[in-house]
C-alpha cells in the first residue's frame, strides 16, 4: 500500500516550507547572498547606463545560479543530516514523490530571490524588469534550475566533497538552459516578441524534468 | 568476463590494424590528395581532421550514455566499463577538435580563440566530462560512484547535442556549418566539393568510428584487468 503519489508530493512539499518558515535559513540565506553579489558586480563592473543594458540579464541569472546552488546544497544535505532522506526512503511513497517534492520546493524558494530581486535590480539599475515575459522566463528559467539541481544535488550530498562539487557538477550541464533564458531576457529587453525563446525554454525545462523524473530514483537508492 | 592473462582478442587485433592502416591513409588523403583550398590554403586540411573528431568524441559520449541506461537496468559492472571508455576517448577526441580548430581560426579568424557560441559550447562539453571524471573520484563505495557516473553520464549528452545544434539555434555565430548552408556571419566556409568530399568521406569514418571504438575497446580490456588484478590482490590478502 503506497501513499498517492500527489498526495505524498504535497505533503513533502508542505513539510519544506514550514521548515523554512520556521527557520527562514534558506531563503534569507538566499536573498542575502543573491543582493551581495548584485552589489559585487555592480561594483567590478563599473556600470554606466549603456553597459547596464547588457549585462543586466547576465547579472541576474549569474546571481540566480549561484544562490540556487547555495540553496539545493543546504536543502539535500539537511534532509541527509537530520535523516528526513531515510525517514522517506522507508516510508511507503514513491520514489519520484520525493523527488517532486524536494523540486518544487527548491523552486519556489528560488523563485523568491528572483522575484525579490526584480523590483530591486529595477530600481537600482534604472530599468524596467517588472514585464509578463520577463517573469514568465524568470518561472521557467528557475524551474529547469530546480529541477535539474536537484537531481545532481541528491548525488552530490552522498560524495566525500558535497558542497564544492554541486557547482562543478552542475554549471556545465545547465549552460543550454542559462543561453536559452539570456536569449529570451535580452529579447525582452529589446522590446521584442521573445515567446518563440520562452517555448524553447518550455522544451529545456520538459527535458532537465524528465531526465530528474527517470534518474532520481537510482540516486538515492542505497 | 575473462579474467585470464591472455593476447588481446583477434577481433581488437584486427580493428586496432585496420585503424592504423586507415588513419595513415586518410592522413595521406587529407594532406596530398585533396587539392589545396583556394582562399584558406594549406590550413583548410585541419577540417578533415577536425569535424571526423568530433563526431567520434560525440559517437563516445554516446556509448557513455548506452553504458549508463543499461547499467541502471542491469547492474553489470561492464556497462559502467563501456560508459567510464566513452568518456575518457571522447574526450581526447573533443580535444582533438578544439585544438585543431583553434590552430585553423589562427589564420582565418586571426584569433586562436573567440567567445563564438559554438566554440562555448564545446568547452563546456570538454568541461562537463572533465566534471564527470572528477564525479566519480569523489566517491568512494564503487557501487553508489557506478550509479553516480550513469546518471551524470546520460545527463551530460544534453551538452553534446548542444554542440551539435547551436550552430543552427544561435543567430550570430562565426562558426561554419558543413552540412545545409553555414549561418549568414559564419567565416571560412567553403564549398563542399567533390574534392573535399574525397578526403572527408574516409576520414570521417576513420575518427568517427575506427578511432572512438577501438580505442575505447582497449580501454575497456585495461579497466577488465585492472579488476582481475584488484581482485588477485584481494585473494592474496584473505590468503596471507
Amino acid at each position: 500500500m503506497t501513499t498517492p503519489l500527489w498526495r505524498t508530493v504535497f505533503s513533502i512539499i508542505r513539510k519544506d516550507l514550514r521548515a523554512e518558515l520556521r527557520s527562514r535559513e534558506l531563503v534569507s540565506t538566499m536573498v542575502l547572498f543573491a543582493l551581495l553579489s548584485v552589489l559585487v558586480f555592480s561594483f567590478a563592473l563599473e556600470l554606466d547606463r549603456t553597459a547596464r543594458q547588457e549585462v543586466v540579464n547576465g547579472i541576474l541569472w549569474v546571481t540566480l545560479v549561484f544562490a540556487s546552488i547555495l540553496g539545493l546544497n543546504r536543502s539535500l544535505a539537511t534532509e541527509r543530516e537530520l535523516g528526513g532522506m531515510d525517514a522517506m526512503m522507508i516510508s511507503p511513497i514513491p520514489r519520484m514523490a520525493i523527488y517532486l517534492g524536494k523540486m518544487v520546493g527548491n523552486f519556489l524558494f528560488v523563485l523568491v530571490v528572483g522575484l525579490v530581486l526584480l523590483p530591486i535590480m529595477t530600481i537600482l539599475y534604472n530599468m524596467v524588469l517588472i514585464q509578463i515575459p520577463l517573469i514568465a522566463t524568470l518561472i521557467l528559467g528557475v524551474f529547469g534550475l530546480a529541477s535539474i539541481g536537484t537531481l545532481l544535488a541528491a548525488m552530490t550530498a552522498q560524495t566525500r566533497s558535497r558542497e564544492t562539487l554541486l557547482p562543478i557538477a552542475m554549471l556545465p550541464v545547465i549552460i543550454p538552459l542559462l543561453l536559452v533564458v539570456i536569449a529570451a531576457a535580452s529579447t525582452v529587453l529589446k522590446g521584442d516578441d521573445a515567446w518563440n525563446w520562452i517555448a524553447v525554454l518550455g522544451l529545456v525545462d520538459a527535458i532537465y524534468a524528465a531526465l530528474g523524473l527517470l534518474l532520481f530514483e537510482y540516486v538515492i537508492e542505497d | 568476463m575473462k579474467s585470464d592473462v591472455s593476447a588481446p582478442p583477434n577481433g581488437l587485433r584486427v580493428m586496432t590494424i585496420a585503424t592504423i592502416v586507415l588513419t595513415a591513409i586518410g592522413f595521406v588523403l587529407a594532406m596530398f590528395v585533396a587539392r589545396t583550398d583556394v582562399d584558406q590554403g594549406d590550413v583548410q586540411r585541419l577540417f578533415y581532421f577536425h569535424m571526423p573528431s568530433f563526431f567520434g568524441a560525440f559517437v563516445a559520449f554516446i556509448a557513455t550514455v548506452v553504458g549508463g541506461v543499461n547499467y541502471l537496468r542491469t547492474r553489470q559492472n561492464r556497462w559502467d566499463t563501456l560508459a567510464l571508455a566513452g568518456v575518457e576517448v571522447g574526450l581526447v577526441l573533443a580535444f582533438i577538435n578544439l585544438l585543431t580548430g583553434s590552430v585553423w581560426a589562427r589564420p582565418i579568424w586571426n584569433t586562436w580563440w573567440t567567445w563564438d557560441a559554438r566554440l562555448t559550447s564545446a568547452a563546456i562539453m570538454c568541461l562537463t566530462y572533465a566534471a564527470y571524471l572528477m564525479l566519480r573520484s569523489g566517491i568512494e563505495n564503487p557501487e553508489k560512484r557506478r550509479v553516480f557516473a550513469s546518471v551524470y553520464g546520460i545527463v551530460s549528452i544534453t551538452t553534446a547535442v548542444l554542440t551539435l545544434v547551436i550552430i543552427r539555434i544561435v543567430p550570430n555565430t562565426i562558426h561554419p556549418a558543413v552540412i545545409g548552408p553555414s549561418p549568414q556571419n559564419a567565416e571560412g566556409a567553403f564549398e563542399f566539393s567533390q574534392n573535399v568530399a574525397l578526403a572527408l568521406g574516409p576520414n570521417f569514418i576513420i575518427w568517427g568510428f575506427l578511432i572512438p571504438i577501438t580505442l575505447m575497446w582497449w580501454r575497456i580490456r585495461l579497466q577488465n584487468r585492472a579488476d582481475v588484478v584488484q581482485l588477485r590482490k584481494i585473494e592474496a590478502l584473505a590468503e596471507g
